[in-house]
């Protein structure tokens, strides 16, 4: 788990959200800048083009064509099975993050057109509790998949999340198999599956659904790994490379198929779409 | 610092004196056989009370106990005319995790095992039991050759998690073990995973998905270490033990869970205290199971453990009714 950030998104002291007021001050060129501008160009800099991070339906209406959504499963929510306290209890915990929200877990997930292609589209929500993957997440995934198996459909999941959620203890680790099992049957039936990792997309999602895409596209300057850095460092006791952990360093790496900026998301989805997709 | 084994002083005293009453016999000749016998009843009692009443905390540590058996160990007693097979063809032999094929009861297996090291030497060269991605890379290959030679897998979990290092993430850890739990999800043959220590998360899942998923009965599975949990939680590492207790990664509540088939008796004093003994009660266990599995055809094979990890997960739809996956 990504600890520091998502303790950083809990304490609404996100620097890579777009904080409230008529200016923001970008966190990469250190500009102040106009935040309806930012706003209006997908959340990026109008200076250095720094992504910010988006909400799950921001980014549905910046892929998904006008009038053609349709959200699935959308009521599902948390259950306790571990009757889980640490202070409080989880069900208040995901109450309050509801309540924060204005959504019922981690990820939104449905159906629509992406410049005219019927996909099915899941979106980590990494407002809620650092986008982790509890039964919610699993089981939404994992029925957005069959769902688009079965009408042989690609399956568009954008992944923002720092890992398995551990209120939910073994049971959030089994959803890394649940979605990856869907994923597999889905491939079986040479069905398409692009995986898109945003800012960050970590441990149990990242050693899962995000890893399988036929194709993997990453947003620039994404933070994607398996272990925090955090961990790394204490662990090995030496300074991290320069950009350890970003969509580049794991593009040099031979990791991810390529990186595109959000402005060029939706039609390189759709180029990508229109050659490994035959309905 | 305490010793992390205190719980177990009670069993050592009882040990000493039996050993005490023994050199006195063999050195003096007298006759100890009766007082000897009847402390050796107190002691499996004083056994069978402590162990019940491990807390999870304590499980955890004898999961992490130094003489705890390992892989190599199962390789040893349980497995005949063992083949060890090495390398992951593309960049290393990991040896975190062992691999070759064995005859378990004369049926010919692919044994796929984690392996932390016995002594210094084979720690450092096993790095504690972390894999790297080519162990996990390593382990899907040998899995491969099992599938195209109908061989039953093996899969013995023994990790504290996968390596955290800057040249684990360069090689892709998460996308290695990614690849291996979709791939151990349809691999066309038999698998039982058995966690015979530590089950620690994503490093343990990497060679954990199979058809039935055994725990032996001092050992763990969780989505993250105790201490790991105490740190985010409350700051404080030291409150590992109510983590561990919060988390429910016994192998008895993971079984009421339904997570795992079977929790796996060890004997008494725990799998530390007696390795071959430990070996044999697996060996029955895994018999057991596989003969249930290889009475299925391939498709239903492959359909039942779909349905198994289908099934994991707890959520509310509509109305406030909870319900389990389909």
């Amino acid at each position: 788990m990504v600890l520091d950030r998502l303790r950083r998104a809990n304490t609404g002291r996100d620097p890579k959200k777009i904080p409230d007021g008529l200016w923001v001050k970008c966190p990469s060129c250190a500009k102040t800048v106009f935040k309806r501008l930012v706003e209006e160009r997908l959340d990026t800099c109008p200076e250095c083009n720094h992504h910010f991070r988006m909400s799950a339906r921001k980014r549905i209406a910046a892929l998904i064509d006008d009038g053609t959504w349709q959200e699935w499963d959308a009521d599902m929510s948390s259950a306790d099975p571990l009757g889980f306290v640490d202070g409080k209890g989880y069900p208040e915990r995901i109450a309050q993050q509801q309540a924060k929200t204005g959504l019922k877990d981690a990820v939104i997930c449905g159906g629509g057109k992406l410049a005219g292609h019927s996909i099915g589209l899941g979106v980590s929500a990494f407002d809620f509790n650092g986008g982790s993957m509890g039964s919610v997440v699993g089981e939404k995934l994992t029925r957005l998949v069959e769902r688009c198996t079965a009408a042989r459909m690609p399956v568009i999941i954008v992944s923002a999340s720092g890992g398995a959620r551990m209120q939910e203890g073994l049971i959030s680790l089994m959803q890394m198999a649940k979605t990856s099992a869907a994923l597999a049957r889905h491939a079986e039936k040479r069905q398409l599956f692009i995986s898109v990792l945003t800012d960050p997309t970590m441990a149990g999602v990242m050693a899962s659904y995000a890893s399988l895409g036929d194709v993997i596209v990453a947003e620039p300057k994404a933070m994607i790994g398996f272990t925090g850095a955090r961990v790394i460092q204490e662990t090995i006791k030496q300074e991290l490379p320069e950009g350890f952990q970003t969509s580049e360093f794991l593009h040099k790496y031979g990791q991810i198929d390529l990186i595109a900026t959000r402005q060029e998301m939706k039609a390189e989805l759709a180029r990508i779409v229109s050659y490994l997709h035959h309905a | 610092m305490s010793n992390p084994f205190d719980f177990l002083e009670p069993l050592v005293k009882l040990e000493e004196k039996i050993t005490e009453l023994e050199t006195l016999a063999s050195s003096t000749g007298v006759d100890t056989t009766r007082e000897v016998g009847s402390l050796r009843e107190t002691w499996a009692g004083e056994s069978r009370r402590l162990f019940a009443g491990l807390t999870p905390w304590q499980r955890v540590m004898l999961a992490r106990h130094p003489l705890r058996p390992q892989s190599s160990d199962y390789v040893d007693h349980m497995l005949d005319d063992f083949v060890p097979l090495a390398g992951d063809r593309r960049f290393g032999d990991d040896e975190a995790i062992i691999t070759g094929m064995g005859r378990l009861g004369g049926i010919p297996v692919m044994l796929v095992g984690q392996q932390k090291g016995k002594d210094v030497h084979e720690r450092k060269r096993c790095n504690f039991g972390m894999p790297h991605p080519e162990g996990y890379r390593k382990a899907m290959a040998k899995m491969r050759v099992a599938e195209k030679f109908n061989l039953p897998v093996i899969a013995l979990v023994n990790t504290p998690g996968a390596f955290p290092g800057v040249e684990a993430e360069e090689r892709g850890q998460s996308i290695a073990i990614a690849e291996n739990i979709r791939d151990m999800s349809n691999l066309r043959t038999p698998i039982i995973v058995v966690v015979i220590g530590e089950g620690g998360s994503g490093g343990a899942l990497g060679i954990g998905v199979g058809d039935r998923i055994l725990m032996l009965q001092n050992s763990y599975f969780s989505v993250i270490s105790p201490e790991g949990c105490a740190a985010i939680l409350w700051k404080d590492g030291s409150k590992r033990d109510l983590a561990a207790e919060r988390l429910k990664l016994t192998a008895g509540e993971l079984a009421r869970f339904g997570i795992v088939d079977e929790a796996v008796e060890e004997p008494a004093g725990g799998a530390h205290r007696q390795p071959a003994v430990m070996a044999g009660l697996l060996k029955d266990a895994l018999l057991k199971h596989l003969r249930e599995l290889q009475a299925l055809t391939m498709d239903e094979l492959l359909e039942r453990r779909y349905r198994k990890y289908r099934a994991i997960g707890q959520f509310i739809e509509s109305a406030g009714a909870a319900t389990a996956a389909r």
